[in-house]
C-alpha cells in the first residue's frame, strides 16, 4: 500500500510534546483507504491521542486482523512494530504479545467483521481474560474490502447499498464487552474527534481490557439512506452521555468546570479523567446500570456514545497469572533453565 | 489344561489387566510395573483406554522383558480379568498355555473358561468385603489385594512393593499401613491356597541400570522448561493435555522467583486451538519462547496460523501428540498419521520442520532443541510425538543437560546494531542461508520497526504484489528450508553384519519394535540396514541410503504410508523401491508384525523375481 512515498520534512515550528516529538512522529504511511473513510478519522484520532499522551512511538505494538480497519495500523505510528495478522485473530496474537512483554502499550485495531463475525470468540475471550490493551473496533456494519456484504453489527432492518434488507439481529459489541467484564468500555463516532481523542487517550492509560466501539461510516458501501451506520444517521441518533478530558498526572487542571457537571475518575497510573456529564444521571461506574441504559436506548434507535463504564482499579491478565515484572522476552537460560543438578534429582525421582 | 503345557518363563512375559475405567485400578497396575522394575527387570507398560471417564473397559498391559524389548509384543501370557464386560474377549486373547487370574467370589460356569490355560481364582470380593465396609475402600483395596496375590504367584519380592507404597504415601501413615495390609491380605491368601509360584516368574536382575521411567508428554514438557519456554497456550485434547499439565506442574516447581514468588512463565488455556496458536505466534513475534501442545484436530484448526508463521517468519513450537484420525478418529489410540498434514500444513506452498523423537529422552532433548530451531529458523517447528510415547511410561536413558549451553536466539538485530548503521531489511538475506534478521517490537525509537503481515512484501517488509518480488521471497524461503536440513537432528544408521541390498527406514515410537524385529528377521536369515529418521527436512544421508539399497522398507503407523510419500516427493525417487510396511489399527506396532511383513516380502522377492519381472 506504499506506492506513494510520504515526505519526511515538516515545518520547523511544528509544536512538540513533552518528549520532543512532533505530530509527524506519530504518523505512518499514506492511507490507501477511500477518500472520506471514517477509518482515516480514527487513525488521526489515534495519532492525536498518542501525541498528547507523549507516548514514545516505538513503545506501542499495533496489532490487527484482516480487513479495511486492520490495514490502518500502517497509517499511524510508523516507528512502531505492527502486525496485520489473521482474520478475526488479532485478540489472540495481542494476548500472546502482551504476555511476552508487559512493558509495551498494546493497541488492537479491528473491524466489525473481524471482531463480531469471524473473530467474535476471540474478541470475547480476550476481554474476559482482562488483557491490558486498547481494543478499537472501527465499526461500519459492512464488509468493505469484499464490497458491501452485511457484517454482524448491521442493524436488523437496515438496507445494503444494493437495497437488500438485513433480517439478522445485530451484535452490539459494547453490550457484550460490558457483560464479559471489560473494565473500560466506550462508544464513539469517527465524525466526533473531540469525543474520540480523549476516549482513546483514557483507554491507553487504563490498565486492563479497554474496549472502544467506534462507529465509522463506510463511504463506499454503507453511507446511503436506509443504512444505520451512515454519517447522517449516526449524527442524528448520537446520544452522548458524557465528554471527557484526560489529565495526565503532571498536567495542572487547566480547565474550570462548573460545579456538579464533572465527575473525576483517577486511573491506576495516576492519570485523571474529567467526565463532563451530558446526561446528569449516567453513572459510568455502574456496570449493570450501563447495560440497562444501553438496551433501553438501543430500543429507541439511539446510539449511546461516551465513556460508558470504567473500573479504575481493574486488574489485568499479568496480575491474574502473577507473572514477574521483568518482561518474559528478556529472560535467558540463567533464570529460565533449572540446570543439570536439578535434572539429576528429577532423574533420581523417576527410578 | 489338557492339551497345552503351561507357559514357563522367567522375566519374559506379558501380563494384561482388564479393568473398568474409573475403578482406581490404574495406580495399582502402575505399581505392579514399577515393582518389577525394582527387581532390576525392564518393563514396558501400556495403557489401553477408552475416550470416557467411568464405566467403560480399560486395559493395562505390562511387558516384562529382561532383554529390554520396549515395544508392544502382542499376545497375553497372563490375563488379570477384572471386567465382566470384556471377559469373553479377554479369555479368548490368552496365549495357549497362558494363565487367567480372576475374582472367584461368584462361581462361573465352566463354559466361561478354556481348557488350554491355567485358571487361577482368588475370591477378591469376598476377601475385600470381609475386611472393609466402606464401598470406595472396597473398590480401591481390591486392586491392592490382587497386586498382593500376583506378587506371590509371580514370585516377586514383597519388600520392593512395600517400598513403593512407602514412597507413594510418604507422610500419610494411615494410607501407607492400610495399603501394606491389603497387599499382604492378597499375598497371604495366595500363598496359603494356591500353588506359588506359577510358570511365569520375576527374578531379580540388573538390566534396568540408571534408566528412568517417564511419560513422553512429561519429558517433552520438561524439555520446554529447560529450553526456556515462557509462554504456553493450549486447548485440552487427548492425548496432548498432559503436556500442558506437566508443563504447569514443572513450572510451579522450578520457575517461581524465590524472593517474590512471581512466575517466570505464563500459561493460558485458550478458548480453542486457534487462540492457542495465535497466542504462541503473538508471544514469539514479541521475542518470547512459546509453544502449544495439541493433536490432529487441533492441527487442522491451526493451519491458517501455521501458514502465517511460515510466510511472515515467526517462530512457533507445536507439540503434536498424534492419535488415530481422520476427524475425531480414535482419540485414545495411537498412530503416526499427521506427517503429511504437518509437513505441508496450510494453503499455498509451505514446508515445515518436523522432529521425530523415539522415546521420552529424545522428547526432552528435541523439545528443548525445538525452541532454538524455531528462533534460528524463524518458523514453526513440530515436535511429533504420539500417544504411545506421550501417555505411557517408558524406560529410557536419564535426561541430560549441559549447563554451559546458552539458548540460540537466532538472528535478532539489537538497538546497538541498528545504531551502528547495520542495514535492516526484515526479509533481507544477508549471508546466503535464507534467514533474515528480525527486531523485537520496542527495540529502537527510530530504526528497525516494520509491519508484519501475511501478505506479500519485499525484502524491506514493504507491501508488494510484484511477481518478481514475491518469487524472490519464496525462493529465499526454500533456501532457508535447505539450511534447516543441517540444523535438525540427523538420521541414525545401523548396518547389518553382512552387506545387504535391503534397508529399512522407520521413525518415532516404532523404534523399539523395529530394533526387536531386526533380531527376529536375522533369525530368519534376512539382513537389513537400518535408518532411523529423526527430522524433516531430510538430511542428504537419506538420499544416500536410498541410493545404496535396492529395496527400502518404510515402516510406519498410518494407512497411507505418509513418511514414504514424503520421501518419494522430496527426493524424487522411484516409489517402487520404497516398500510400505504399515500398521494402523490404533494399537502400537509390534516386532512380530514388522518381522512378518518384511520377512514375507523378502521371501517373496527371493522366490519369484522372474515372474514378477514379466507380469
Amino acid at each position: 500500500m506504499t506506492y506513494i512515498a510520504k515526505p519526511k520534512f515538516h515545518h520547523p515550528s511544528l509544536k512538540k510534546n513533552e518528549l520532543g516529538y512532533t505530530h509527524r512522529d506519530y504518523e505512518g504511511k499514506i492511507s490507501t483507504l477511500c477518500a472520506g473513510c471514517g477509518h482515516d478519522s480514527i487513525t488521526a484520532s489515534i495519532i492525536e491521542a498518542c501525541y498528547e499522551l507523549s507516548i514514545e512511538p516505538h513503545r506501542v505494538a499495533k496489532i490487527s486482523g484482516i480487513g479495511c480497519s486492520s490495514k490502518t495500523p500502517d497509517y499511524f505510528l510508523g516507528n512502531s512494530h505492527g502486525f496485520n495478522s489473521v482474520h478475526g485473530r488479532m485478540p489472540s496474537v495481542l494476548t500472546g504479545a502482551n504476555l511476552a512483554n508487559r512493558d509495551l502499550i498494546y493497541l488492537g485495531v479491528s473491524g466489525d467483521g473481524d471482531s463480531a463475525s469471524i473473530g467474535f470468540g476471540q474478541f470475547a475471550h480476550s476481554i474476559r481474560r482482562g488483557v491490558n490493551m486498547t481494543y478499537i473496533v472501527e465499526n461500519n456494519g459492512v464488509y468493505g474490502l469484499t464490497k458491501g456484504q452485511f457484517s454482524a453489527t448491521a442493524d436488523r432492518g437496515s438496507k445494503s447499498k444494493k437495497g437488500v434488507t438485513n433480517t439478522d439481529n445485530a451484535i452490539d459489541l459494547v453490550a457484550i464487552a460490558l457483560q464479559l467484564g471489560a473494565t473500560f468500555v466506550a462508544r464513539s463516532f469517527s465524525g466526533d474527534k473531540t469525543q474520540l481523542v480523549p476516549l482513546i487517550a483514557a483507554a491507553i492509560r487504563h490498565k486492563g481490557a479497554s474496549f472502544i466501539d467506534v462507529i465509522s461510516p463506510c463511504i463506499a458501501f454503507n453511507n446511503h439512506a436506509g443504512s444505520t451506520k451512515s454519517f447522517d444517521y449516526v449524527r442524528e441518533h448520537n446520544d452522548a452521555v458524557n465528554r471527557l478530558d484526560v489529565l495526565v498526572g503532571r498536567d495542572p487542571i487547566a480547565v474550570d468546570y462548573a460545579p456538579g457537571t464533572v465527575q473525576m475518575v483517577e486511573q491506576h497510573d495516576g492519570s485523571k479523567i474529567a467526565l463532563r456529564k451530558i446526561d446528569a444521571d449516567y453513572d459510568p461506574h455502574d456496570r449493570l446500570g450501563a447495560q440497562t441504559f444501553l438496551a433501553r436506548h438501543a430500543a429507541k434507535g439511539q446510539i449511546v456514545t461516551g465513556l460508558l463504564y470504567v473500573d479504575p482499579d481493574a486488574e489485568d491478565l499479568h496480575e491474574h497469572l502473577n507473572t514477574v515484572e521483568t518482561p518474559l522476552n528478556t529472560l535467558e537460560a540463567d533464570t529460565l533453565c533449572p540446570g543439570s543438578a536439578v535434572l539429576d534429582k528429577i532423574n533420581a525421582s523417576l527410578r | 489344561m489338557s492339551d497345552k503345557k503351561p507357559i514357563s518363563s522367567v522375566n519374559d512375559f506379558v501380563v494384561r489387566f482388564a479393568n473398568v475405567n474409573g475403578s482406581g485400578s490404574a495406580s495399582a497396575n502402575e505399581m505392579f510395573a514399577r515393582a518389577i522394575l525394582r527387581h532390576g527387570v525392564p518393563v514396558s507398560p501400556r495403557n489401553i483406554f477408552p475416550s470416557n471417564i467411568q464405566g467403560l473397559p480399560t486395559w493395562y498391559e505390562v511387558r516384562v522383558t529382561e532383554d529390554g524389548h520396549l515395544g508392544a509384543r502382542g499376545g497375553v501370557d497372563m490375563m488379570v480379568a477384572m471386567n465382566p464386560q470384556t471377559w469373553d474377549k479377554d479369555v479368548a486373547g490368552i496365549e495357549p498355555g497362558g494363565y487367567l487370574f480372576y475374582d472367584s467370589t461368584k462361581p462361573m460356569p465352566s463354559t466361561k473358561f478354556r481348557d488350554n490355560i491355567t485358571v487361577i481364582g482368588v475370591p477378591l470380593t469376598a476377601i475385600t468385603n470381609s475386611t472393609y465396609t466402606d464401598p470406595r475402600q472396597r473398590q480401591l483395596f481390591k486392586n491392592i489385594i490382587y497386586l498382593g496375590a500376583l506378587s506371590a504367584l509371580l514370585d516377586m519380592d514383597p519388600k520392593l512393593i512395600e517400598q513403593l507404597i512407602g514412597e507413594q504415601y510418604k507422610g500419610k501413615e494411615k494410607l501407607l499401613s492400610s495399603n501394606v495390609h491389603a497387599l499382604h491380605l492378597g499375598r497371604d491368601w495366595a500363598l496359603q491356597n494356591l500353588k506359588c509360584p506359577i510358570g511365569l516368574r520375576v527374578k531379580k536382575s540388573d538390566k534396568v541400570g540408571d534408566r528412568i521411567f517417564i511419560e513422553g508428554n512429561s519429558a517433552a514438557a520438561l524439555g520446554a522448561v529447560y529450553g526456556g519456554a515462557t509462554v504456553c497456550a493450549w486447548y485440552p485434547i487427548t492425548p496432548s493435555s498432559s503436556v500442558a499439565e506437566a508443563f504447569t506442574a514443572h513450572c510451579k516447581k522450578y520457575r517461581h522467583d524465590p524472593e517474590t514468588g512471581k512466575a517466570k512463565y505464563a500459561i493460558v488455556q485458550g478458548e480453542d486451538e486457534l487462540a492457542s496458536i495465535g497466542i504462541v505466534i503473538g508471544a514469539s513475534w514479541n521475542g518470547a519462547r512459546a509453544f502449544t501442545a495439541t493433536s490432529g484436530p487441533g492441527i487442522s484448526l491451526m493451519t491458517e496460523f501455521i501458514g502465517l508463521s511460515y510466510f511472515a517468519e515467526i517462530p512457533a513450537v507445536i507439540m503434536n501428540i498424534q492419535r488415530a484420525g481422520p476427524s475425531t478418529g480414535m482419540p485414545t489410540r495411537t498412530q503416526q498419521c499427521d506427517i503429511i498434514a504437518c509437513a505441508y500444513a496450510s494453503h499455498g506452498d509451505t514446508k515445515h520442520v518436523l522432529l521425530f523423537p523415539e522415546d521420552p529422552a529424545e522428547a526432552f532433548e528435541f523439545a528443548a532443541a525445538a525452541f532454538d530451531l524455531a528462533e534460528r529458523l524463524q518458523t514453526t517447528i513440530f515436535l511429533m510425538l504420539d500417544l504411545d510415547i506421550g501417555m505411557n511410561h517408558r524406560l529410557c536413558r536419564p535426561l541430560k543437560w549441559d549447563d554451559a549451553k546458552q539458548y540460540d536466539r537466532g538472528k535478532v538485530m539489537t538497538a546497538e546494531m541498528l545504531d551502528e548503521g547495520r542495514d535492516f531489511g526484515r526479509y533481507l538475506d544477508v549471508d546466503g542461508d535464507g534467514i533474515p534478521y528480525r527486531t523485537y517490537p520496542g527495540t529502537h525509537p527510530t530504526k528497525g520497526s516494520y509491519f508484519t503481515r501475511g501478505t506479500s512484501r519485499d525484502r524491506y517488509a514493504r507491501y508488494s504484489e510484484e511477481g518478481s518480488v514475491y518469487a524472490d521471497n519464496m525462493q529465499r524461503l526454500m533456501r532457508k528450508f535447505e539450511t534447516a536440513q543441517d540444523l535438525v537432528p540427523r538420521p541414525l544408521q545401523a548396518n547389518a553384519e553382512r552387506p545387504t541390498k535391503y534397508g529399512v527406514i522407520y521413525f518415532g515410537s516404532t523404534s523399539p519394535a523395529m530394533d526387536e524385529a531386526i533380531g527376529l528377521l536375522e533369525a530368519r536369515g534376512h539382513q537389513l540396514d537400518r535408518l532411523r529418521i529423526r527430522a524433516f527436512p531430510f538430511h542428504s544421508s537419506v538420499a544416500s541410503f536410498l541410493a545404496e539399497h535396492d529395496f527400502v522398507y518404510v515402516v510406519e503407523q498410518n494407512r497411507d504410508s505418509q513418511l514414504r510419500q514424503l520421501i518419494v516427493n522430496e527426493n524424487g525417487i522411484d516409489p517402487v523401491r520404497l516398500v510400505p510396511i504399515v500398521h494402523y489399527d490404533g494399537s502400537p506396532i509390534t516386532a512380530r508384525f514388522i518381522a512378518k511383513a518384511i520377512g514375507d516380502h523378502q521371501d517373496h522377492l527371493k522366490v519369484t523375481p522372474l515372474r514378477k519381472a514379466v507380469s
